[in-house]
């Protein structure tokens, strides 16, 4: 099972260790990163498995948002069905 | 592997473009609570509700998280209460709905639908007392919702019932005057109601529906909109493309949360409701969607053709994405609720009566529509009257929602707050339907053959 981040925000260093950093102490394994640029905005897209989380999904995602908060960034969890559902007929 | 524009896309509907679920609404079947003692009947409605739905605020709220996409509203749809109540007095009909507010309050959800009665040839003594008891239940609870059908294309119009409803939205509006008539908004009169509806006021549990089922009502003008900006200066076959490609993408969402909705809540997945229901909110707006497609303004001409393209391939991409579609399907034309008609009535350019014209090719009929406050009761009738004329004649679901907002005139606006939003006054005409409305008795049901 798999869940797609997206970090979107002003670029800065220790973005994608600081996703990393978190998703290690959940247990959750980065298995792509990308990033681009979105009307201006730097944005970060991570891949991870999920199977192993070692929290509810809710949790890690709010806990993801959280830390986006308190660095000024707008940080998503999402399960990757939603994407599928919507681009995958 | 999910490739990067795809999610980037999906990012920017949700962050820019207002994308989300309107709602997810579970129906809930009475007809076991039935009891000839009040008092039991009451305690059987309320523990059967506050159990089958003890658990759909969580799950809703366990989706938001799990998706990233927020369902504004979680609601339950229940059989409609004449049935259930079917020998209770007006009283007792309002202490019904009081304890329906309690259950609502229990379990958070934002309303509960099905304070209804379905009269469309002539109205049973509990259908009677029901309607009678509309005013009061209305003023004396906040997450109630009532609907009655006074007409079906098989059945006609009851015009008995045109002109007592005309009456029952005065009293209801009289009732509720020290906060703008807001009772009004959440009475809606039908032809041909939905039995599967997920989106108030008219949301009720019809007969043919299992024990328990989970609805899920779609939304996203914002993003058909932002569609219909970046396809720029196209032809009409492309724009009828760019909607529905967009109108898929949206219902597909609304499909993976019925489905896990009701996986969760181990419930029977009902239908998706293809719909574009605007909010107040800036870029949530359907007439802005008009007036990408190269309108000046909602309601000059063109615009009836326009809301025709978009509702038509609403529901040919949204079709495809979901396995059952139902409830009312169409782009909603509610005024109070979407910033850009509220803008056209200001401009003088949206008339009640283009309303009118506009219902006979979307959903749902004049919605959140706010007119004088001295409004006659005939007048009222008569408003509702034309608009369901349009339902019955043309197989389809039309309705009426008006607020005669009492102490207001034209000129004056009245705020209802959240979802519900504000409006500007409306003109009506102001000679006089009274004999028509008073002569009673049913309108014919029209002949379907010799179509013109």
């Amino acid at each position: 099972m798999k869940a797609v981040i997206t970090v979107i925000g002003k670029d800065r260093v220790g973005i994608i260790s600081m996703v990393s950093t978190e998703c290690a102490a959940h247990s959750v394994n980065v298995i792509d990163i990308s990033q681009t640029v979105l009307d201006g905005y730097f944005t970060m897209i991570m891949v991870v498995e999920i199977s192993e989380m070692s929290t509810s999904f809710s949790a890690f995602a709010e806990h993801l948002a959280e830390k986006g908060r308190e660095n000024a960034l707008d940080i998503r969890v999402m399960h990757e069905d939603i994407f599928n559902a919507m681009h995958r007929i | 592997m999910i490739n990067t524009q795809d999610i980037l896309q999906t990012i920017k509907m949700i962050r820019e473009e207002n994308l989300d679920i309107r709602t997810v609404t579970m129906g809930i079947s009475l007809f076991d609570c039935i009891s000839d003692d009040p008092a039991r009947l009451e305690m059987k409605i309320y523990d059967k509700i506050t159990t089958k739905a003890k658990d759909l605020v969580r799950v809703c709220e366990e989706l938001e998280h799990t998706y990233g996409i927020p369902i504004v509203n979680k609601r339950i749809s229940v059989t409609p209460i004449s049935y259930v109540g079917a020998n209770l007095s007006s009283a007792g009909y309002v202490r019904l709905a009081q304890i329906l507010e309690r259950a609502a309050k229990t379990l958070g959800v934002n309303f509960i639908g099905g304070f209804s009665a379905l009269v469309q040839k002539g109205a049973t003594k509990g259908a009677e007392a029901l309607i009678e008891a509309i005013p009061e239940a209305l003023t004396v609870t906040d997450h109630i919702c009532s609907s009655v059908n006074v007409a079906s294309t098989k059945a006609g119009i009851n015009m008995d019932a045109v002109r007592r409803m005309g009456e029952i939205i005065k009293m209801t509006a009289e009732s509720t005057r020290d906060r703008d008539s807001i009772g009004c908004a959440k009475l809606v009169v039908f032809a041909n109601i939905p039995e599967d509806n997920p989106f108030m006021a008219g949301a009720m549990h019809g007969f043919g529906e299992p024990d328990t089922v989970i609805n899920v009502g779609v939304s996203g003008p914002g993003v058909v909109a932002a569609a219909i900006k970046a396809a720029g200066d196209c032809d009409f076959s492309t724009l009828a493309d760019t909607v529905k490609n967009v109108a898929f993408k949206i219902t597909r969402v609304g499909q993976l949360i019925a489905k896990e909705a009701a996986r969760r809540l181990n419930t029977p997945y009902g239908i998706v409701d293809l719909s574009l229901a605007p909010t107040p909110a800036a870029g949530d707006s359907v007439a802005e969607i008009l007036e990408n497609m190269g309108l000046a303004c909602t309601g000059t001409h063109g615009t009836t053709a326009a809301l025709a393209l978009l509702n038509d391939a609403v529901k040919k991409g949204g079709v495809m994405a979901s396995s059952h579609v139902g409830g009312l399907s169409g782009a909603f034309i509610p005024v109070s609720e979407d910033r850009g008609m509220i803008d056209a009535v200001k401009a003088g350019t949206l008339s009640l009566e283009k309303l009118e014209a506009m219902t006979a090719v979307c959903s749902v009929g004049l919605d959140m529509i706010a007119i004088p406050g001295d409004t006659s009761a005939a007048t009222i009738s008569g408003i509702i009257a034309d608009e369901i004329a349009i339902g019955v004649v043309n197989t389809k679901t039309t309705a009426v929602r008006v607020i005669p907002a009492i102490g207001k005139r034209v000129g004056d606006d009245v705020a209802f707050g959240g979802l519900l939003g504000h409006a500007p006054i409306m003109p009506v005409r102001e000679a006089s339907c009274e004999a028509f409305i008073a002569r009673g008795g049913r309108i014919p049901a029209p002949i379907h053959s010799l179509k013109n």
